[in-house]
């Protein structure tokens, strides 16, 4: 079992839990988690390069690096492990933000239970990526959820108690439609007279899942996901959960679980059930299509930070959602290249506010301003986000959103024409909403006598914002290495189903 | 040619902004400023020494042995992302007539800007992040011109977009320039929304983002882009034509495609309705102003429309809706500048109208008329405009910096005591009124044969608006330095310094000269070389004539100080006041952004979310709630009451059971 490298993915963070358990002081645990984070992305890095090794050699399985263990034997559950370009590029996505997200958390109070609580929930989030089972998928999917309650309960601020419950209470609501989609699937999940199975691959191979049931499962599965993808009209967990969470959380949040939400729909979703999601398709066309602008057009008016970037971060999701729906490879490349990108970008956006917030005490826009000549740093690194979210070339908002256009504009009729356009104004909004931040935030004059003794960032708040701005930049300046890493994933065998 | 110095042009200035973006807080002033300027001076070198080679050379690469024809010649293209199909981004250096002309054009606007910069912006804060900025702008803005793709185009647009965002909006604790900055990056995001629809049109059809590709070697391969043969336009036609959604609205893709592209362009070029974020943009440094809003950055739009041309020349439609938003523009704004008195905001609407004068050139221009001379023209009146234009604004800066003050009612009489500036002013004054042989005269001269070969009305139109011109610029230029001298104090204005100087000595030498470049033997549109010959019998003496008039009338009315100006503007009362007030485009503006949008869709939108979809989800957690509350009586731990309702439960099962048996 320990010789399949991706297992490693779910041991490291249990170690680190077991470390965290016996650490006395504050400076063990960051030692513990800094340690921990780094041999993840190391980790990661080295599975992308095996990954591109063994592509390069010419091996072209669906996924790579497979093992499978029993686990209960009578419903055919398993730890079944693999990858491919997604997953990879998730996992690079999830390590880097667990890394800045344990900077961003340097001075928090109860650090032990707080890191305990958040390496559990990385290991949920490790632990989905890297399964090929929708059993211990959705297991994992779950850890993720459930720590969520008690970090944003706990360490959260403002209406902390009604906002935790709220979000557990509307994710498990989505879970529920999920399980029911799940065993659904698994009922039919093989042809008549073979053994059930748990196992995408092997599902999507025996393609045995009838029209009508998969008329059924289909949006079951795909609102399922897309409760955690922010669609709407299930989003509105997502601004009073940021809201309160504190700051590695909602970073871990935003950045990571809800591409789980992106992640499934497609892995699960899309890729079983090929005929209802070419069917279905257009009314959650419709549903994303209205998620980006709404999304955007209610940031508009907010004055709380976290809300402007929480309905932004549904105006972006939802153009993941979109993209996927799109069907062709394109766009869905343009989806997942969405994903890292929001991912780095709306990590980066919650970590820049809970460094401000954690100085001004406020996180209302309309009682800061000029924070630009107070604490540069920190202004100049939430101006590098905000055009990186408005869609800056060079930055890795600009090249998702054109793959997403370009791969939407190549279906030519009407509805789908007119929905592309549709979302392409929201370029226009995002760029509304974010210079009226940016305007209102960092320039202008000082707003607040009282935060003209503020200082800027600590080396910490640094190297968690630094490193973040490093894989924008990275993505956005050579995106083709990314872009074909993704693409060459949905060939041949994701299309096979969807008849492309 | 090789790579090296195309690489270097773009390398360069990109690496000045990181080097002085993230060191710059360590370095001094001076240093940061002169390794700027020493760097874009660099760059400016290899511009000349790559446009000198790409025109004078005679290598087989960019001319033709045969014909003299000059080629188009792609110096590098990496491919940076790839879509479907042929479908990639790449990023490339195109060498032909018109970039190796912005490229000159750029570089020595620029250069002449860093060095300006040096005294102007002595002892700002933030220093550093000014040269950092503007070097960030110089190399989005040689990316922007040596595209060897549409898409590589719209990522430097976006780029100049951005610096033009960061440099207007440099004075950050002024509420004033953020605002300014925010519209005109916002404007001009919502003009980019309409290029971006028209690429996605464009290349779906073609399957192509490269500008060879979208014309002539689609059809026959050959090399020689600008050829749009009879032969191959109608192919590209054809392609259009066999599309699965040809007709949109009663007009072609391709019409479409064009026109929305154009919207991108009238947003960087400030064309009507889009032209009110560049008045405001005057709120940067007057040394940005000059190298952005008014020499390169908002020719960007003239720019695209010349690299298209061969595809606007498909749908003359397109041209039309140019030429007609380029002649109404170019009237308004020519209106709106005789009654300013900022002396920048007079110079935006200036810079407005001249812009609008080679979009009607390019919109003019027909291979079958003289051979698309307006085409020349358009690009003629580029590089001139460039020169003068910069001229004027670097000198308004040296007048601002010696009287602290945009207005020019706090000037007057400056000449005595800034001989240099006045000097200079009255050139860049002359050469933009038209007047021979300043260089403003002849590329002015072609533009308006061009019109008057399309069409009469055009022909008058323009001509009038160069009158207009005329007068507005000396209206300026008596005030400044003519009319009545207000008190100065103790501190009398003076020259400015060396480094503010020389680059108004040299603008001034080259708006004088610029005029006598054999310019059509360089830049036409299909590269055959033509030649200028100024039409003394009919165009040159009515253009001049208009300008003379022009002059004659400021002078009148503001050499010296009069009641004669007054007397005007009462007399035309509401003219006046809705030119003083730029007939209320900003103010309709803000209706549309502020109480329809803001608080029609934005505030309403929130306010949904909060109580129906967020209500809905809080309403499904109170009825479950109230229900449980409800219902928990039942458990109420009485053994008397559960024994109540078994009762109850069994006698009614009972009579259920009973009514249907019977």
């Amino acid at each position: 079992m320990f010789s399949n490298i991706l297992i490693y993915f779910v041991v490291i963070p249990l170690v680190m839990l077991g470390l965290l358990a016996i650490c006395r002081d504050v400076k063990q645990i960051r030692a513990v988690a800094v340690t921990g984070s780094l041999a993840l992305i190391g980790l990661s890095i080295w599975v992308l390069c095996e990954y591109l090794r063994l592509r390069a050699g010419g091996n072209t399985d669906e996924m790579l690096f497979m093992g499978s263990w029993s686990w209960f034997t009578p419903l055919n559950i398993n730890l079944a492990v693999g990858v491919d370009g997604i997953s990879i590029a998730m996992l690079l996505l999830s390590s880097i933000i667990v890394f800045a997200g344990s900077f961003a958390s340097w001075k928090i109070e109860m650090p032990k239970e707080f890191f305990l609580w958040l390496i559990l929930l990385s290991t949920g989030v490790f632990g989905f990526f890297i399964s090929i089972d929708m059993f211990t998928m959705f297991m994992f999917y779950e850890v993720a959820l459930i720590p969520m309650y008690l970090l944003i309960g706990v360490w959260g601020s403002g209406n902390k108690e009604y906002s935790a419950m709220k979000l557990t209470l509307m994710l498990m609501g989505g879970s529920a439609f999920l399980m029911l989609g799940l065993i659904g699937i698994y009922y039919h999940s093989a042809p008549e007279g073979q053994p059930l199975t748990w196992n995408l691959l092997e599902i999507a191979q025996n393609d045995s899942i009838s029209k009508g049931w998969q008329y059924f499962l289909f949006p079951m599965t795909f609102v399922g996901f897309g409760v955690l993808g922010a669609m709407f009209p299930f989003h509105t967990w997502s601004p009073d959960g940021h809201a309160s969470a504190p700051t590695a959380v909602s970073m871990l949040h935003a950045g990571v679980l809800m591409k789980l939400g992106g992640y499934g729909c497609f892995r699960v979703a899309m890729y079983l059930m090929p005929t209802a999601a070419n069917d279905l398709a257009w009314i959650f066309l419709i549903l994303t299509g209205i998620s980006v602008v709404y999304g955007a057009f209610s940031a508009c008016v907010q004055t709380d930070l976290k809300y402007i970037n929480a309905y932004s971060s549904v105006s972006h999701c939802g153009l993941v959602l979109f993209a996927i729906l799109m069907i062709n490879t394109t766009a869905m490349t343009g989806a997942i290249m969405q994903m890292l990108s929001h991912g780095l970008m709306t990590a980066l956006f919650f970590a820049l506010i809970g460094m401000i917030y954690g100085r001004t005490h406020t996180r209302d826009i309309r009682l800061m301003g000029g924070l630009m000549k107070i604490m540069p740093f920190l202004a100049v690194c939430y101006v590098i986000a905000g055009m990186a979210s408005l869609g800056l070339p060079g930055l890795s908002g600009f090249v998702a959103e054109m793959t997403i256009f370009v791969g939407s504009f190549e279906h030519a009729d009407f509805f789908h024409r007119a929905f592309t356009i549709v979302a392409c104004c929201s370029i226009v909004i995002t760029a509304v909403y974010i210079l009226r931040v940016v305007g209102k935030l960092l320039f202008g004059p000082v707003y607040d006598e009282h935060h003209l003794t503020l200082t800027d960032a600590t080396w910490w708040e640094r190297l968690s914002t630094v490193t973040l701005i490093v894989c924008v930049a990275a993505i956005g300046c050579f995106p083709n290495f990314f872009a074909n890493l993704i693409r060459f994933t949905f060939d041949p065998a994701f299309f096979r189903a969807l008849g492309m | 040619m090789a790579v090296t110095l195309p690489l270097l042009i773009l390398v360069l200035p990109l690496t000045m902004f990181l080097v002085l973006g993230l060191l710059g807080n360590k370095m001094s002033h001076r240093f940061a400023g002169v390794l700027g300027t020493l760097s874009m001076g660099a760059t400016a070198t290899m511009a000349y020494i790559v446009a000198f080679t790409y025109f004078f050379s005679g290598s087989p690469e960019f001319i033709d042995a045969e014909t003299g024809d000059r080629l188009q010649a792609v110096i590098f293209n990496v491919d940076w992302l790839h879509f479907y199909k042929d479908l990639t981004i790449r990023l490339g250096f195109l060498l032909d007539p018109i970039s190796a002309l912005l490229l000159v054009v750029i570089t020595t606007i620029s250069f002449m800007v860093h060095l300006y910069s040096n005294g102007y912006m002595e002892g700002e804060k933030g220093f550093q992040r000014y040269f950092a900025f503007l070097s960030l702008f110089s190399f989005s803005m040689l990316g922007l011109v040596v595209a060897t793709n549409i898409f590589q185009m719209y990522i430097f647009w976006e780029l100049v977009g951005a610096s033009s965002y960061l440099l207007i909006g440099f004075y950050y604790t002024k509420p004033s320039a953020v605002s300014a900055s925010k519209k005109a990056f916002i404007v001009t995001r919502f003009a980019d929304l309409g290029f971006l629809i028209g690429i996605l049109i464009l290349s779906f059809y073609t399957g192509q983002f490269t500008f060879t590709d979208f014309t002539s070697a689609l059809v026959d391969g050959t090399t020689n882009v600008y050829q749009v043969s009879e032969a191959s336009a109608e192919a590209v036609r054809n392609i259009f034509q066999t599309s699965a959604a040809p007709m949109f609205m009663g007009a072609s893709v391709l019409t479409w495609a064009l026109v929305l592209i154009f919207m991108g362009g009238m947003g960087k070029s400030a064309m009507m309705p889009l032209h009110i974020w560049l008045p405001d943009a005057m709120e940067g440094p007057t040394p940005v102003s000059a190298l952005i809003h008014a020499a390169t950055m908002v020719v960007a739009g003239v720019y695209l429309v010349a690299r298209l041309f061969p595809l606007y020349l498909m749908e003359v439609s397109a041209l039309e809706i140019v030429t007609i938003v380029g002649a109404v523009t170019a009237f308004y704004a020519a209106m709106v500048a005789c009654t300013q008195v900022d002396i920048k905001r007079v110079l935006a609407f200036s810079t407005i109208s001249q812009i609008a004068f080679m979009m009607v050139a390019l919109g003019v221009a027909r291979p079958d008329i003289h051979e698309g001379m307006g085409y020349m023209a358009g690009m003629f009146h580029l590089f001139t405009h460039a020169m003068f234009k910069a001229l004027l604004f670097l000198g308004a800066g040296a007048l601002i910096h010696a009287v602290h003050s945009n207005d020019y009612t706090s000037m007057g009489g400056l000449r005595k005591y800034m001989p240099i500036t006045h000097i200079t002013f009255l050139i860049g004054c002359l050469a933009i009124a038209g007047i021979w042989p300043f260089s403003g005269f002849f590329s002015k001269d072609e533009i308006l044969s061009a019109c008057f070969e399309q069409h009469v009305f055009w022909g008058i139109w323009m001509t009038m608006v160069a009158g207009l011109t005329a007068f507005y610029m000396f209206r300026l230029y008596y005030r400044i330095f003519w009319w009545n001298e207000p008190d100065y104090g103790h501190h009398k204005p003076h020259d400015a310094p060396w480094t503010m100087s020389v680059p108004l000595i040299f603008l001034a030498l080259v708006s004088v000269c610029a005029g006598w470049i054999p310019f059509g033997e360089l830049v036409t549109w299909n590269g055959e070389p033509y030649h200028i010959h100024i039409d003394w019998g009919f165009v040159a003496p009515l253009s001049l004539g208009v300008a003379v008039i022009g002059i004659i009338l400021a002078t009148v009315m503001y050499r010296k100080e009069n009641a004669l100006p007054d007397k005007v503007a009462n007399s035309v009362h509401w003219l006046w006041n809705c030119c003083y007030h730029r007939f209320y485009w900003d103010e309709l503006y803000m209706f549309i952004t502020h109480k329809i949008i803001f608080q029609g869709i934005c505030r309403p939108i929130a306010w949904f979310d909060r109580h129906v979809i967020d209500g809905a989800m809080n309403g499904m957690a109170f009825v479950t709630n109230k229900l449980s509350y409800a219902i928990r009586g039942f458990q109420s731990g009485s053994v008397q009451m559960y024994v109540w309702w078994y009762l109850i439960g069994a006698l009614l099962l009972g009579g259920i059971l009973t009514v249907c048996i019977l």
